[in-house]
């Protein structure tokens, strides 16, 4: 009894804050009922007895993907309102498509029974003696390992696509060059002078000449200095 | 076995997927909210999946929901980046003006 009530709250919740998702008229919003929406399937999933599932989705969808989101709706400078121009006009379509689909989802479920052999079909029964996650750790590292290095795989190649598409050459990123340094000769480094004996280097004139400053650089400092007096 | 009908939690993912196609189709302009519909129809579908997998204590579901969650997290991560790169180039993010490649 006290399960379906919770369900019905959890699952109009969900409902609630996903409809509030793709209407929301501030991204930002939108983004944090989607917060709001993965926090009610989770409490599902859990009613489910999915416990392990539901702290994966409140650690992976919360946690990272959510605040993603709300990085990069925070990050680009967009006119939102611009982009919503096409609201109205793109409702009555949306509507039918919905309206349409969903009728087609609630025949399939009116027609729909279970065969009697499916549960002969399952293909790894959930031990009655262990816990969701034990059971789930036990079947996910024998039976479906080449499923789990996939997905690892998957998130591999995620993460650096992501690296690589976003990460900018500065040019405050100082790169040592190998080729130019190997490369170098004697000949370009090196100048062999012959210096008279009492000589100093500025009679030479091999004393670098000194970097000159900036004209207003030093008209603001000669000011500074007499207004200091 | 479920507590709850599996008939309920079928239809409350049959709501959210077509909550979240809806919201494809309600913002055509705004790519970011286009992803997180997206987010919600995967989330739909791995409601069915705990569903399915609960009603016939079989844990082959489960393990199937992790993937759709790995491949959904991989998918925001790619999809967000191509946003900013595109962001950075062009200044806006309107769908209807990623038409460079039609030729």
């Amino acid at each position: 009894m006290i399960t379906t009530i919770f369900f019905y709250l959890f699952a109009i919740v969900l409902l609630a804050s996903a409809a509030m998702v793709v209407s929301a008229r501030n991204p930002v919003h939108s983004v944090l009922f989607l917060i709001l929406a993965f926090f009610n399937a989770a409490a599902l999933f859990l009613i489910a007895g999915a416990e392990f599932l539901a702290m994966i989705l409140v650690i992976v969808y919360v946690g990272a993907v959510a605040v993603l989101f709300l990085f990069v709706v925070m990050m680009l400078d967009v006119d939102f309102e611009q982009l919503r121009s096409g609201f109205q006009r793109y409702l009555p379509v949306g509507a039918t498509v919905g309206v349409v689909l969903f009728f087609e989802l609630v025949a399939v479920l009116w027609g729909w029974e279970l065969s009697p052999q499916s549960i002969q079909l399952r293909m790894s029964p959930a031990p009655t003696t262990l816990s969701n996650t034990e059971a789930l750790g036990q079947v996910l590292y024998t039976d479906y390992i080449f499923l789990f290095q996939t997905a690892g795989l998957i998130l591999l190649v995620a993460m650096i696509g992501a690296i690589v598409l976003t990460l900018r050459e500065g040019k405050t990123s100082r790169h040592q060059s190998i080729r130019v340094q190997t490369g170098r000769t004697v000949a370009e480094t090196l100048e062999m002078l012959s210096v008279s004996v009492g000589a100093g280097v500025r009679e030479v004139g091999i004393l670098r000449p000194k970097v000159e400053e900036p004209d207003e650089v030093a008209d603001d400092h000669e000011a500074g200095h007499h207004h200091g007096h | 076995m479920l507590t709850i009908g599996l008939g309920h939690f079928l239809v409350v993912s049959a709501i959210l997927l077509v909550l979240g196609i809806f919201g494809i189709f309600l913002n055509r302009k705004n790519v970011i909210v286009i992803f997180m519909s997206i987010e919600l129809i995967l989330l739909a579908v791995n409601l069915n999946l705990v569903a399915f997998s609960a009603a016939h204590n079989d844990l082959a579901g489960q393990v199937l929901a992790m993937l759709v969650l790995t491949v959904a997290a991989a998918e925001a991560a790619i999809g967000l980046a191509i946003l900013v790169v595109y962001f950075r180039n062009r200044g806006s993010i309107e769908v209807e003006d990623v038409s460079l490649m039609k030729g």
